[in-house]
C-alpha cells in the first residue's frame, strides 16, 4: 500500500477513535455512556477497514458501466458492511439490557446499580 | 423437537468424526461448484469462505453438541415457568449455531462472525428472565466484555489483510512474515480470547455472568468460552506456528495458566452463592488446560522435549477440556436442581437436602469427585496426564497445580455438606426431587463422565491424542487449502 502523507490521516483518525473509546470505557460509570464508548470502538475499527481498502483515485467497485481506472478494494467494504451491521445488534441488546437494570434498580450509574460483588 | 434436531446434529457429529479419524481432515467451500474447490480457477489464493475440519474442531464440535443436548434437555423442566419459550429454544439454537461455526470454520472473518453470534444470543440468554433483578447486569457485563473482545478481533484481521489480502487461516499460515505487525495481532488475538476465556487477570465477569444465567445456558456458555479457547489454540499453532518467539508466547501462556488455576480455586473457596463458587472453579480448571497447552507451545522448537513431554501434556490439556465440559457441566446443573427446588443459591439458608433429592445428590458427588481429580474418575486421568509431564517440564508448575487441585475438593467438600448434609430444613419440607427431563439431562452428563472414567486411554487415543497432532502438525492444515484444488 501506498504510504503517502494523505493516507496517514484517517490512520490517525482510527486512532484518536480507539483511544477516546477505550479511555470511556474504561473511566465512565454511566451504563448509556459505556455503550456509547463501544459504538466509537465500533466505528473507529469499522474506519479502519474501510481505509485499508481505499486507492486513491479509485472508483467504487461495481461493474456495471464503471468508468475505466483503479477501482477501491471490495472485500474490507463487505466486511464492514458485516460488521456494522453485528455492532447494530449489540449495540440494541445492551440498550435493552440497560433499560431493564434501570427497572429494577433505578439508577444507571454502575456503582448504585451494581447487586453482585465480591 | 429442539432436542430432537440436537440429538440428530450429535449423531452427525459422530458420524462427520469417525469419518476424519480415518481418513484425515475435510474441507468445504462455501458457495463453490465443488466442495473440495478451494481455489476457484484463474486466482493464486482463496477467495470464498471455507469450512475446514480436522481433528480438533471435530473434539470441539462433540463437545459442544453432547453439552449442548443435556442443556437442552434439562431447560425443559427448568425454563417451564417462563414465558417467551420459542424465543428461548430460538436463542438457544443460534448459540449452538454460533459454537459450531466458531470451530468448524476455517476463515478468520466467519470467525469473528460466529464469534458475535454466539456472543449476542448467550448474552440474550443470561438476561432471558428478566423477573430477577440481576439477570440484567450478568447479561450486560458478558455482552460488553464480548463486544469488545470480538472488535480486537476484527482489528487484528483488518491487520492481516492489510498486509497479505487474505482471510483464509491456512493460507495466511502460509504465507505469514511475522513482522512487527504480525506480533501486534497476535496480541491482539491473545488478548481478545482471553477475555472471553476469563483467564485471570481478565476473569471478572465470569462468576457474575454465570451465576445468573439459567443452569442449562451457563454450560453452554462454558462450552462457547471453551470454543474461544479453540480459536486462541488455532491461532496460536496453525496460524503462527513454529516461531522463534513461540516460547516467550509458552511461557506467558504458562504463567497466565498458573494464575488462573491459583486465583480462580483460593477465590472460590471463600464464597457462599453455590454458583459462583462453581463460576470460580470454572476459572481455575481452565488454568489447567492454558498450562497443558503452553507446555506444549514452549517446547514447540526442541523436538525432542516435545516428544517426551510436550505432547503429553497438550494430550492432558486437551483430555481436560472434554472432561471439564462434562464435569463442570453436571455439577451447575445440580445447582441448577436445588435452585430450581430451594428458590436460594445461598450455601448458608441450604441444608439437608440429600433427604429430598437423591438423584441430585448423586449426581452431585459424581461431579465434585471428578473436578477434585479423585481417581477413578476421569479428572484424574487428564490432571495425572497434566502433572506427569509438566513435572518434567518444571516441578514447580506441577506442585502448585496439585495444591490447586486439593483447594478444590476442599471448597467443593464444603459445598457439600452446606447444602446436601445436615438435619432436614423445617422450610425444605415440601421440597421434592427435580422433574425427570432435568433428570435425564444430567444423566447425559454424568453417563459422559463414567464412560469416560472407564475408558480413559480409549477416549486420548481417539480424540485428544489426534487433536494433539492436528494443532501440532500444521503443514496439514496448509495443505487443505493450497495443496489440494
Amino acid at each position: 500500500m501506498t504510504q503517502g502523507t494523505p493516507f496517514n490521516v484517517p490512520f490517525l483518525a482510527v486512532a484518536a477513535l480507539i483511544g477516546i473509546a477505550f479511555y470511556i470505557i474504561l473511566s465512565q460509570r454511566n451504563l448509556i455512556k459505556l455503550v456509547m464508548g463501544l459504538s466509537i470502538l465500533a466505528s473507529g475499527v469499522n474506519l479502519f477497514l474501510i481505509t485499508l481498502g481505499y486507492r486513491e483515485g479509485g472508483v467504487a467497485p461495481i461493474y456495471t458501466h464503471a468508468p475505466a481506472g483503479v477501482m477501491v478494494l471490495p472485500v474490507p467494504q463487505a466486511l464492514t458492511l458485516t460488521s456494522i451491521v453485528i455492532a447494530v445488534a449489540c449495540l440494541a441488546l445492551m440498550l435493552s439490557m440497560v433499560i431493564h437494570i434501570y427497572r429494577h434498580t433505578g439508577s444507571t450509574d454502575s456503582e448504585k446499580s451494581r447487586i453482585m460483588k465480591g | 423437537m429442539v432436542v430432537a434436531s440436537l440429538a440428530f446434529v450429535e449423531f452427525l457429529v459422530i458420524i462427520l468424526a469417525r469419518d476424519i479419524y480415518l481418513n484425515g481432515l475435510h474441507i468445504y467451500t462455501l458457495g463453490a461448484s465443488s466442495p473440495n474447490l478451494a481455489i476457484p480457477e484463474n486466482y493464486i489464493v482463496p477467495v470464498r469462505i471455507i469450512l475446514e475440519v480436522d481433528s480438533i474442531s471435530i473434539f470441539m464440535a462433540i463437545i459442544a453438541a453432547t453439552v449442548s443436548l443435556a442443556a437442552a434437555i434439562y431447560s425443559l423442566s427448568f425454563m417451564k415457568g417462563e414465558t417467551g419459550q420459542n424465543r428461548f429454544y430460538t436463542l438457544l439454537l443460534l448459540l449452538v449455531a454460533g459454537m459450531f461455526g466458531m470451530v468448524l470454520t476455517g476463515d478468520l472473518f466467519n470467525l469473528f462472525v460466529f464469534l458475535e453470534i454466539a456472543s449476542i444470543a448467550g448474552a440474550a440468554l443470561v438476561a432471558f428472565r428478566t423477573k430477577f433483578a440481576d439477570t440484567a447486569e450478568g447479561g450486560l457485563k458478558y455482552i460488553v466484555i464480548s463486544t469488545v473482545a470480538a472488535l480486537m478481533v476484527l482489528f487484528a484481521i483488518g491487520i492481516f489483510y492489510a498486509q497479505y489480502n487474505l482471510l483464509n487461516i491456512g493460507a495466511l499460515a502460509h504465507v505469514m512474515q511475522y513482522t512487527m505487525l504480525d506480533k501486534i495481532a497476535l496480541v491482539l488475538l491473545a488478548i481478545a480470547f482471553m477475555m472471553k476465556l476469563a483467564s485471570v487477570p481478565l476473569h471478572m465477569w465470569c462468576p457474575d455472568t454465570y451465576s445468573v444465567a439459567p443452569a442449562g445456558i451457563t454450560i453452554m456458555l462454558v462450552v462457547a468460552s471453551y470454543a474461544c479457547l479453540y480459536a486462541l489454540f488455532r491461532t496460536c499453532f496453525t496460524l503462527y506456528g513454529v516461531s522463534p518467539d513461540m516460547v516467550t508466547v509458552g511461557w506467558i501462556v504458562i504463567t497466565l495458566g498458573m494464575l488462573t488455576m491459583f486465583v480462580g480455586v483460593t477465590m472460590a473457596v471463600f464464597q457462599t452463592d453455590i454458583k459462583r463458587l462453581m463460576a470460580y472453579h470454572c476459572i481455575s480448571q481452565t488454568g489447567y488446560m492454558l498450562l497443558g497447552i503452553g507446555v506444549g507451545l514452549a517446547v514447540l522448537n526442541r523436538p525432542e522435549a516435545l516428544n517426551t513431554y510436550g505432547i503429553a501434556a497438550m494430550d492432558g490439556g486437551i483430555f481436560h477440556i472434554i472432561n471439564n465440559a462434562l464435569y463442570k457441566g453436571l455439577l451447575f446443573l445440580t445447582a441448577g436442581a436445588l435452585f430450581y427446588r430451594t428458590g436460594t443459591r445461598d450455601l448458608n439458608r441450604m441444608g439437608g437436602l440429600a433427604h429430598k433429592m437423591k438423584w441430585t445428590t448423586i449426581f452431585y458427588i459424581i461431579g465434585a469427585l471428578s473436578i477434585s481429580g479423585i481417581p477413578p474418575f476421569n479428572g484424574f486421568a487428564s490432571k495425572l496426564l497434566i502433572y506427569e509431564s509438566v513435572y518434567r517440564f518444571n516441578p514447580i508448575l506441577a506442585i502448585v497445580a496439585m495444591i490447586t487441585s486439593i483447594l478444590t475438593l476442599a471448597s467443593f467438600t464444603k459445598a457439600f455438606y452446606s447444602a446436601f448434609m445436615g438435619a432436614e430444613l423445617p422450610e425444605y419440607q415440601e421440597v421434592k426431587e427435580v422433574p425427570k427431563s432435568m433428570i435425564a439431562g444430567m444423566a447425559v452428563l454424568a453417563a459422559g463422565i463414567i464412560f469416560f472414567s472407564l475408558f480413559p486411554g480409549l477416549i486420548v487415543d481417539w480424540l485428544a491424542h489426534p487433536a494433539t497432532e492436528a494443532l501440532i502438525n500444521q503443514g496439514a492444515y496448509i495443505n487443505g487449502i493450497i495443496g489440494g484444488g
